[in-house]
């Protein structure tokens, strides 16, 4: 091919965005992917405290409504909005931007170092997008919530978990977070060069360890309302 | 000397960048398994030859893996079953009587297939071109030892530097992404002091050429690693990462400079 | 024709220095005026394509690989001598310059030698400054090791991939100039043709691998760096791809080819298996310093494992015959001593065709780490190969070609006998003489390219009024382009039988039976007959399926093995006409009595340089005598 006819980016393209570039949205990826999980992980713990008892988780939610007098929990929403939005933009242009780079595929593809949470990310976000609206529905706004009452978080809490389907969805979206977070967590420190090989396993192992406690935690609340040992 | 083998292969038939292409069936009779992969497709060839057909182009040179002009995707996987192995270096041993045998171009859109397993890997020039360097000009820099670089640094440096342009990489990555190819070189020139005078506008420029040849992006599965003939590893995309923040961090401008004097 | 060598005057340490500043300078303003087109884009070709377009001139630059980075420079494992005496044990550039003479076997040109010498150091610092990684001691500072036919560590390396680094470097230089638009790249481009017009080198036609396009490109100078023609032997350690066709048809077009007999035959290849053998495959010579070399003493041990020879019945030949040198004696005679231990019936493997290269003395004096740590990719390329773990059996090895160093005369500007056409690295005869050292080629191709070219063309191109380059439709170009699509439609038109690669194998057994490491008068004139016999069966009996007008990877080849059935010959040619034997020319007609090569001082202490006649006539020898001023003549001996 002659070099004639190519042309070399150079320095004019080198002001192009730090979002527009392939890398930029990258580290969009994964720094809003660390104030998601970031969250999951303080939800996950506060919600123990459903474990103590009604009051003391009533109490917790009174105190989240009302930080900074009541500002606190929006500007907590806007930033998680916020997040998942970036989150969101950044994965689709980047996957249709994958998908375009090999439009035609390998009649034998064989995949040896990828994982299925890894090649499976796109799907595993999709229902936690999902999943995250009906969450909210359910125990935030409550209008597909059997019998919510705004001032009875706890009992929102019992009664959601009681009707199977939607403890069952719980479960099914706490095992795709937990595909997201396994690769997620790991990807996070590569993307942003948080890596040196002394330190390789203990990137793996958090990766590991801090998803089996988010989503065995999380998953343990439905399981302890349809047992009847929260009620 | 062991029994030898009767193969049968899928080969992409491809006449240009225009046309379409199609798997095409060869048998592979009587091979030595003494032989490589591509002196099987030689007795092949020279077959198809005498038979006034069209043999089936693939490129290849040096037939001791370090060119890269050589490679393949064999059964799914790039160079084929043996790892940190080029294609012309696979020998037939690796394979079994009465096998069945796929090969397959490298997929991906910043690479057209210019004829059945040949493709155009032009793009990866390009990226060195734009920043893939250290701007020394032939004439006379100091001596070759007034500057000491610890040996664990050169030995990184080596060891990000031993790529061979072949682009396995990209054809083993799901997104193909030329992620792994970009940062070796970048690593090579970070990892040692000569190049650290353009670090960041290097990896600013070789990421911006990376991306306007539309290669895909690494969403860390950490194919191209196991794909390398040459050991290459994901490290490297972390520090490209990270030098690429800074550089994104510290970004200005340049502001004129020189002047007549 | 004159061979004017154009050595300049005064003591030799002197000469480069006094003829560059004898030399004419272009004016910073005119030299964009001038453009050069280089063909070939390894060391040589690299380096002088991207230093001439950071000097300003407009360059061209031309490969047949995919990229320049594939050219097979890349494939040198060894490393690159310089002469910084790092180590304190008495290296100069006076020693390097002398090494290279005795190790040529005193048919180089000493002026020539004494500046590569001279200008090993900067190669070092050019590489160094460019980010090559060579390898390091723990205080930081280079590491070096010695080898083949050194007594002082002077060889850089980049682990068993120096060539392949140095390369990258030329490759990187060379993709800035590119970036910045001064040089133009052509990949996938094969020179067809040398456009000469009054005599002078004005241009190249070429045909683009890709669309089959056939195209001139018109210059005011043109470098030649298009490597060796070893593929001539077929199997060789040369790249697939390498090939004699862009010297031969600048040979054609009056430039005279010095030396085409002397070629290198190194001595630590991997042995041939079968008759579908593709190229053979180089361990580096750098294995000899840790390897100990030997076949079993008795003919009927030769189909034992080696584990079941006892110590007391190994011949460890070279450390018998050369104990000075041991198994680090230079490669002709390595190479030679292993072909006399086969011919003697003591060869091992299953051909007979091989000896070992034995690590246990040196796994047990310094450990298996220790060698992994030195020779590890090695090790596991020859396993990768052959499936022998050389940790546990020892390697099998036997020579194989590797480099030629005779090539197109040039002057000591690296001009051709055709003004404007300069010829750089391995494409030229120039600095090795009959017989190269180990890690002389990437410091005679990066020198050509980085520290000669950028001077001497400066002298020649500023004589030469800026634009007064021909036009495309002169005579000469028509004529050049029309030759080289009849060429194509003639090879089309054959329409035969057999494959490109079938003459090329025959070829191939002609040369290395009677051209390769003993050659007597019979055998030559044996080849002398069979080639034109194969060259005519070629040209009646070939078939090239497909068309001309895309990629045709057949095409290639039949171009490139019409071109090496005529260097076989004139290489056989040369062989016979040179009675004497030296470096890597053995007549077995002249040795000593202990099968020692025996040069002919009186007679042949000259370089031949072959004229072309035109087809079908007999080419004329022309010789430019050597003259040993600083290092005497004498007998080479490594004992």
């Amino acid at each position: 091919m002659s070099v004639a006819e190519q042309s070399i980016a150079g320095a004019e393209a080198r002001g192009h965005g730090f979002l527009a570039s392939s890398v930029g949205r990258k580290i969009v990826m994964a720094a809003t992917g660390i104030v998601l999980f970031g969250f999951v992980t303080v939800h996950m713990i506060g919600n123990t405290q459903a474990y103590i008892g009604p009051e003391t988780f009533n109490a917790y939610a009174k105190f989240l409504q009302g930080m900074l007098h009541g500002a606190g929990i929006w500007i907590f929403r806007a930033v998680l909005l916020a997040a998942t939005g970036l989150h969101i933009w950044a994965a689709v242009s980047l996957t249709l931007d994958n998908r375009a780079a090999r439009p035609i595929g390998y009649r034998a593809e064989q995949n040896i170092a990828s994982t299925w949470a890894s090649r499976t990310m796109r799907w595993s976000g999709f229902i936690l997008a999902v999943f995250i609206v009906y969450h909210l529905m359910h125990l935030t706004i409550g209008n597909v919530h059997p019998a919510f009452d705004h001032t009875n978080p706890y009992a929102n809490f019992v009664k959601g978990f009681q009707v199977p389907a939607a403890a069952g969805f719980y479960i099914v979206a706490q095992l795709c977070l937990g595909l997201h977070m396994w690769h997620g967590v790991w990807s996070v420190t590569q993307t942003l060069g948080l890596v040196h090989p002394r330190y390789d396993s203990l990137r793996r192992n958090f990766a590991t360890g801090l998803t089996l406690l988010v989503v065995g935690v999380n998953i343990s609340y439905p399981i302890a309302v349809l047992t009847g040992f929260i009620h | 000397m062991s029994k030898h083998l009767n193969l049968t292969l899928h080969v992409w038939r491809q006449k240009n960048a225009k046309c379409d292409g199609k798997f095409v069936e060869y048998p592979a009779a009587d091979i030595s398994p003494d032989m490589s992969f591509l002196e099987m497709l030689d007795v092949v060839n020279e077959g198809l030859i005498r038979k006034g057909e069209e043999p089936i182009t693939f490129d290849h040179d040096c037939r001791e893996g370090i060119c890269g002009q050589c490679g393949m995707v064999i059964n799914g996987r790039p160079h084929g079953p043996k790892e940190r192995t080029t294609t012309c270096q696979l020998h037939m041993r690796s394979f079994k009587d009465g096998d069945s045998i796929t090969l397959e171009p490298w997929r991906a859109e910043a690479f057209p297939v210019l004829k059945d397993l040949m493709v155009d890997r032009g793009a990866f020039d390009r990226i060195i071109a734009s920043g893939g360097f250290i701007s020394a000009p032939t004439g006379s820099p100091q001596d070759a030892n007034a500057l000491p670089i610890p040996k664990e640094n050169a030995d990184l440096a080596m060891d990000a530097a031993a790529c061979i342009g072949c682009a396995a990489c990209v054809a083993a990555c799901p997104n193909a992404s030329a992620m792994l190819f970009v940062s070796a070189k970048i690593s090579q020139l970070a990892l040692l002091p000569q190049g650290q005078p353009e670090r960041y506008i290097r990896v600013r420029d070789m990421v911006a050429q990376m991306d306007a040849e539309e290669f895909g992006t690494c969403t860390n599965h950490g194919e191209c690693e196991t794909a390398c003939p040459k050991g290459i590893k994901m490290e490297n995309i972390a520090r490209m990462n990270r030098d690429f923040i800074k550089a994104s961090l510290t970004y200005r401008p340049a502001t004129g400079g020189g002047g007549v004097g | 024709m004159e061979l004017n060598s154009r050595i300049p005057d005064g003591p030799i340490e002197k000469k480069w220095d006094k003829h560059k500043f004898d030399l004419k300078l272009v004016n910073p303003a005119n030299k964009r005026k001038y453009k050069v087109l280089v063909v070939g884009s390894g060391l040589a070709g690299g380096a002088a394509a991207a230093s001439l377009a950071e000097l300003g001139y407009e360059v061209e630059c031309f490969c047949y690989q995919d990229s320049p980075r594939r050219a097979h420079s890349i494939a040198a494992q060894g490393g690159i001598n310089a002469a910084k005496n790092y180590h304190n044990d008495g290296d100069s550039v006076r020693r390097l310059f002398y090494d290279t003479v005795k190790g040529g076997d005193f048919r180089a040109r000493e002026a020539n030698v004494h500046r590569l010498a001279e200008v090993s150091n900067n190669i070092i610092d050019q590489c160094v400054a460019q980010g090559v990684p060579f390898a390091r001691e723990y205080g930081g500072l280079l590491d070096n090791r010695s080898f083949g036919g050194a007594q002082v560590s002077r060889t850089f390396y980049a682990r068993g991939q120096t060539g392949q680094q140095l390369l990258l470097g030329a490759y990187q230089a060379l993709e800035r100039q590119i970036g910045l638009g001064t040089v133009k790249m052509f990949s996938r481009h094969e020179m067809q043709e040398l456009i000469v017009v009054d005599g002078v080198a004005k241009g190249i036609v070429t045909r683009d691998m890709v669309t089959g396009e056939i195209k001139s490109h018109l210059a005011d100078a043109v470098c030649l760096a298009t490597g060796g023609y070893g593929n001539t032997m077929y199997l060789a350690t040369y790249a697939k791809g390498c090939n004699g066709t862009a010297i031969w048809r600048a040979h054609k077009k009056g430039a005279a080819f010095a030396n085409p007999c002397f070629t290198q035959i190194h001595p630590t290849c991997i042995p041939v298996t079968g008759d579908h053998q593709s190229k053979l495959t180089l361990m580096s010579e750098s294995l000899r310093n840790d390897g100990r070399i030997w076949v079993p003493k008795k003919k009927e041990d030769c189909g034992k494992p080696a584990s079941q020879i006892a110590e007391e019945d190994r011949d460890y030949y070279l450390e018998r015959k050369y104990p000075s040198y041991g198994n680090l004696a230079p490669r002709d005679i390595a190479s030679r001593a292993a072909k006399q231990v086969c011919d003697d019936g003591r060869g091992i493997g299953e051909t007979g065709l091989g000896v070992y290269l034995d690590f246990e003395a040196a796994i047990s004096r310094l450990g298996a780490n220790k060698i992994e740590e030195k020779y590890g990719n090695l090790f596991e390329m020859y396993e990768r190969i052959t499936d022998d773990n050389p940790y546990k059996t020892p390697m099998r090895i036997f020579p194989a070609t590797h480099y030629t160093m005779g090539g197109l005369w040039v002057d000591y500007n690296l001009m051709s006998t055709v003004p404007g056409l300069f010829v750089l690295g391995e494409a030229n005869f120039s600095d090795h003489g009959a017989n190269r050292l180990g890690a002389s080629a990437l410091m005679q191709g990066l020198a050509d390219g980085y520290f000669v070219i950028p001077y001497t063309i400066g002298g020649y191109l500023a004589g030469i009024k800026p634009g007064t380059r021909i036009k495309a439709d002169d005579p000469a170009v028509k004529a050049a382009e029309q030759t080289t699509s009849e060429r194509v439609q003639k090879l089309f038109a054959i329409n035969g039988k057999e494959t490109p690669t079938h003459f090329h194998r025959e070829l191939g057994k002609v040369m290395w039976e009677f051209c390769g490491m003993g050659r007597n008068e019979a055998g030559l004139k044996k080849a002398l007959q069979r080639i034109p016999e194969i060259r005519e069966e070629f040209w009646k009996n070939l078939r090239i399926p497909g068309s001309g007008d895309e990629v045709n990877q057949s095409l290639e080849l039949a171009g490139r093995v019409a071109d090496f059935l005529e260097i076989g010959e004139l290489m056989c040619l040369d062989a016979l006409e040179r009675r004497e034997s030296c470096g890597g020319h053995f007549r077995e007609e002249w040795q000593t009595e202990e099968g020692e090569a025996l040069r002919d001082d009186e007679n042949f202490c000259h370089v031949a340089a072959w004229e072309h006649k035109g087809e079908g006539q007999a080419p004329v020898r022309h010789v430019e005598p050597l003259a040993f001023e600083n290092v005497h003549l004498a007998t080479r001996s490594y004992k």
